[in-house]
């Protein structure tokens, strides 16, 4: 396992970008958890001060410190990315498999739900749930919301995926020295399957995450919880642009950018890992 | 009891083929019958181009396939009427597979002796890891290997010979009375194909297992095969003692089969200088191959 | 790579020469390191308007050699050392920057390939992929170039209704017919078929291969012809080089090698044909093919062989004539037969023992 973490780094030029990035930004959102400040009070320091070696990032119009404030944005937006990826991963999984496995009138309802899904157009949606909540709209609600709408396209091609499993030869191999369905779908496909969950969890995140600053930019989220698009939205509130307080937007965008470059190449590079074809082609195949 | 090993009566496959509106059906077996005695075991080999329903026949025989119509008997029960897990692993026994292409045969993530030994302990009295081992070792010992060669191997790891042949074992694992083996000379080379097809001789003569050997090799199943069917367009067309119809082929399309193979020979060779049948009948058509445009479903 | 700078070809009618031509994947990656030296000293030539085939069962190189000659290699593959020669471009193919490499890879040579389905776009139809292929280098203005598809499908017997159908809607010897139609469009010198019948029936194959016979013959291309079915050697190839993990070891006029074979490997292999009307017992070999990333030292061959000696444990035997145009490499082929002529083996190269 060492090993091939050190040949990741060593022969995968994005591999190692891409993990040093990942690396800055769990620094910064874990010191967070030093921060001296709480994270939604104001007024605390100097308004509009530029960065200055007291304060790195400067601080904005309500008197809060941008680096302090970043590093709890950073952690409830990566956060927020994780849930939903995690939960909207389990969904399509369940979802994949079962229509992949079961054929039939199971596949063509699920997949009708599916595609309802997918051509649900997301964002008006999010923003008459929002106005329909008001502030039950939290961060975690949102969240759970986000994963309900983001399984369907990766549940699809889990689909598909099982459904050429399912037909490749080496299946009725399995059947045939008797091994149940459950078991072959858990021993012999999953494997196929869990590479595609993985870098689809890093492409979930970015997307997630994407949405979440494009709908808190515009304020149609919980502004209290201090997330990336949360400051900028601020920023905007105190028409920060205008007054020349650039380094507000700066650093939100900075930091948000590299997370989606870092999540990027994560994603590519541990697809090439954990491909089985890359692999096999690794092993060198005879 | 000695009632037939296998009887097919007027088995057929029909398949619906496009979407929603205009579909076809579309026979992929036609009214197919033959039977296999249970006192002779043998070599009996399906022959035909692809497409003419040989492994929709195959499993058919396997029972993944329902036939839409006829009846196939195993040892004299109907396959249509077997239920459940149980009697499905009674049946898989006693009948196993062999498929075509040996990479993919195993998971090429995996351990091919895992087959093997999930095989044992699926379908022998072995329990212990050193009963499975030895029953395993068994079946490899009959095709020429053993499990020393096999153990903790990946099928990358293997030869393309040495995986058909750890798929004869694991077939034989079990102890059936038939094996159904779908085209598997197809994807090798020469030399290993003539070891293999020896291989179903042997299993044939020493162990008393019938085959079902579907090939569009001409030259193997002459050399092996007792009896023969051609199949063209899921019908058959022609069939009988392997030997007999293979040299006196009747049937136009047995014979344009007989007269496309390459002869290695000095004197059969020159088949593509265009003066035999299949090329005149090619040129004599104004579209020569447009009935190979018909769509492929698959 | 060895960079040892390459000589024009003295003969003129050789079209391709390759010289103890060496290809090995080398791997070093997560913590795995191997070398796989599939292709392992291969000298041959090929000539002006000849099929050259090679046989060898699978996994034996011979797709490795073709990658090596048409200059497709990418990691891990490596040429490690040796020679590859076009008499087109008068000099070593890999002595050329890389540039002007794959320009020669479009202008003078095409390949078909066994998987049709590779090679044509499956969500574009026929004459799209025509387009994407050859336009670029047909040079000349779009409705001239499909009046010359056309033309050209009609010289190989093929309907042009062909070119409005998606790849999915032909059967597979009709996409392996339009492969090679794809192929022969730019009227290459050299073609390279690797198992281009491979997947497909005998009497789809037999028309299948009277069209490569045919088109070759009437554009005067020269051919590399790679499968391991020596029954369609013996109907298509001119000449025949049987390869045996890695390295080529005989070679000579197909008819020759046939009736004539002087390596145990090509003598077995020819022998176990089976052929219609003859049910005599055919024996396999003993044994299988060696690791190419472990092979055994001396003959590669020597493990499996039934006259092996001891010289052969320790020694790699070299290609030499030992009949008119026919190249063996077996010790004890070379004892029976006194080598023609004063002729030594035309490389030195090719004698150098490895390991
Ligand atoms: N991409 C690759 N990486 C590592 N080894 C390879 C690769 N491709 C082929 N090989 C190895 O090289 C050897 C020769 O393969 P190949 O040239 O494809 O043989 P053939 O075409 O004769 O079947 C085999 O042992 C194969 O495992
Ligand atoms: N599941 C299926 N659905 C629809 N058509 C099928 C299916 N399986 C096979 N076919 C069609 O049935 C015909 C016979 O196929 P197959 O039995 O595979 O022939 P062979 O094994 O002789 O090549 C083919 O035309 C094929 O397209
Ligand atoms: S060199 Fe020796 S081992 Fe090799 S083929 Fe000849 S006799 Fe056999
Ligand atoms: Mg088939
Ligand atoms: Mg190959």
């Amino acid at each position: 396992m060492i090993a091939v973490f050190r040949d990741l780094f060593r022969y995968n030029g994005e591999f190692a970008i891409g993990f040093m990035i990942m690396m800055v930004i769990l620094g910064v959102a874990a010191t967070s958890f030093f921060s001296p400040y709480a994270p939604i009070d104001s007024y605390l320091v100097a308004m509009d001060a530029p960065p200055s070696a007291e304060y790195v990032f400067g601080t904005n119009s309500r008197g809060q410190d941008i680096f302090w404030q970043l590093t709890f944005a950073l952690r409830n937006t990566l956060a927020f990315g994780f849930i939903v990826a995690l939960i909207s991963r389990i969904l399509s999984l369940a979802i994949g498999l079962i229509s992949g496995y079961a054929g039939g009138a199971v596949d063509r309802v699920l997949m009708s739900v599916n595609d309802t899904f997918i051509v649900i157009p997301l964002f008006p949606l999010l923003v008459l749930l929002y106005f329909v909540l008001r502030d039950d709209m939290t961060w975690f609600v949102l969240a759970l919301v986000m994963a309900g709408l983001g399984w369907a396209y990766d549940a699809r091609l889990i689909r598909s995926v099982m459904i050429s499993l399912r037909t490749r030869e080496f299946t009725n191999t399995s059947v045939f020295s008797g091994m149940s369905m459950p078991r072959i779908v858990t021993q012999e496909h999953l494997p196929y399957v869990l590479p595609i969950v993985f870098s689809t969890f890093m492409n979930n995140m970015n997307w997630s995450i994407g949405l979440e600053v494009t709908l808190a930019v515009l304020g149609f989220t919980d502004v209290d919880t201090p997330t990336i698009g949360g400051m900028i939205f601020w920023a905007n509130q105190h028409s920060a642009m205008v007054s020349g307080i650039w380094w507000w937007y700066f650093f939100p965008t900075l930091f948000v950018t590299l997370t989606f470059i870092g999540l990027f190449l994560l994603s590519i590079s541990m697809n090439e890992y954990i491909d089985p074809r890359s692999r096999l082609d690794r092993m060198g195949n005879s | 009891m000695t009632g037939p090993l296998l009887q097919l009566e007027g088995v057929s496959k029909t398949y619906r083929r496009g979407g929603l509106f205009g579909r076809e059906e579309f026979r992929a077996v036609d009214n197919v019958s033959f039977r296999i005695e249970d006192n002779e075991p043998q070599v009996f080999t399906v022959i035909g181009e692809s497409g003419s329903g040989k492994t929709t026949l195959a499993r058919m025989i396997l029972n993944m396939v329902r036939p839409t119509a006829g009846t196939i008997f195993f040892k004299g029960q109907d396959l249509a009427s077997m239920r459940g897990a149980r009697a499905r692993r009674i049946f898989m026994k006693d009948v196993q597979p062999i498929f075509q292409n040996p990479f993919e045969a195993f998971n090429p993530l995996k351990r091919v002796d895992r087959y093997l030994l999930m095989t044992a302990k699926n379908f022998t009295p072995a329990r212990s890891s050193a009963q499975l081992e030895a029953a395993a070792d068994r079946a490899l010992k009959k095709v020429g290997l053993s499990i020393g060669e096999v153990r903790g191997r990946f099928p990358h790891e293997l030869s393309g010979g040495q995986l058909q042949r750890v798929a004869i074992a694991r077939a034989l694992i079990p102890g059936p009375s038939m094996i159904v083996a779908d085209e598997p000379v197809s994807m090798v080379d020469a030399s290993l194909r003539m070891s293999i097809v020896n291989l179903f001789r042997t299993l044939r003569d020493d162990l008393k297992v019938s085959i079902i050997y579907i090939t569009h090799d001409l030259a193997t199943a002459y050399y092996v095969s007792d009896r023969i069917i051609i199949m063209r367009k899921g019908e058959v067309v022609e069939s009988g003692s392997a030997r007999v119809v293979l040299e006196n082929p009747q049937h136009s399309y047995s014979q344009l089969l007989k007269s496309a193979v390459l002869s290695p020979d000095p004197h059969g060779r020159g088949v593509l200088t265009g003066d035999s049948a299949a090329s005149q009948q090619a040129r004599a058509s104004p579209h020569p191959q447009i009935d190979n445009l018909e769509p492929q479903v698959r | 790579m060895t960079q040892i700078s390459g000589s024009p070809l003295d003969e003129n009618s050789y079209v391709l020469e390759t010289r103890a031509l060496r290809a090995y994947y080398r791997m070093k990656y997560f913590g795995i390191d191997r070398e796989v030296r599939a292709v392992d000293g291969i000298s041959m030539h090929v000539r002006k308007n000849e099929i050259y085939g090679i046989a060898g069962e699978s996994s034996c190189g011979k797709t490795t050699f073709i990658k090596a000659i048409a200059a497709a290699i990418r990691p891990p593959l490596e040429i490690v050392a040796g020679h590859v020669n076009y008499n087109f471009i008068n000099n070593d193919l890999y002595a050329l920057p890389s540039k002007e490499r794959s320009a020669i890879r479009w202008r003078h040579l095409s390949y078909i390939l066994q998987g049709s389905m590779n090679v044509l776009n499956p969500v574009r139809r026929i004459h799209k992929t025509f387009e994407d292929f050859a336009f670029r280098h047909m040079h000349m203005g779009r409705s001239e170039f499909e009046q010359e598809v056309k033309r050209h499908l009609e010289r190989l017997r093929l309907p042009a209704e062909i070119l409005r159908a998606y790849p999915h809607e032909l059967s597979g010897g009709m996409r392996q017919r339009v492969c090679i139609a794809l192929a022969t469009l730019c009227k290459p010198e050299f073609i390279i078929a690797d198992e281009p019948t491979t997947a497909l029936d005998v009497v789809v194959q037999k028309d299948v291969l009277a069209m490569i016979r045919e088109t070759q013959s009437e554009f005067g291309s020269s051919m590399i012809f790679v499968t391991h079915d020596l029954a369609v050697h013996a109907n298509i190839t001119d000449r025949l080089g049987i390869m045996y993990a890695g390295r080529l070891v005989e070679e000579g006029r197909t008819a020759d090698v046939f009736s004539n074979p002087m390596h145990p490997y090509t003598a077995h292999l020819i022998a176990s044909l089976p052929r219609i009307g003859d049910i005599h017992p055919r024996n396999a070999l003993t044994g299988s093919p060696p690791s190419l990333a472990d092979p055994p030292k001396g003959c590669r061959f020597h493990p499996r062989c039934p006259l092996a000696m001891e010289i052969c444990r320790h020694e790699n035997p070299a290609l030499t004539t030992l009949a008119e145009d026919h190249r063996v490499a077996c010790f004890a082929a070379s004892a029976t037969v006194q080598p023609t002529s004063d002729e030594k083996p035309q490389h030195p190269e090719a004698l150098e023992t490895v390991r």
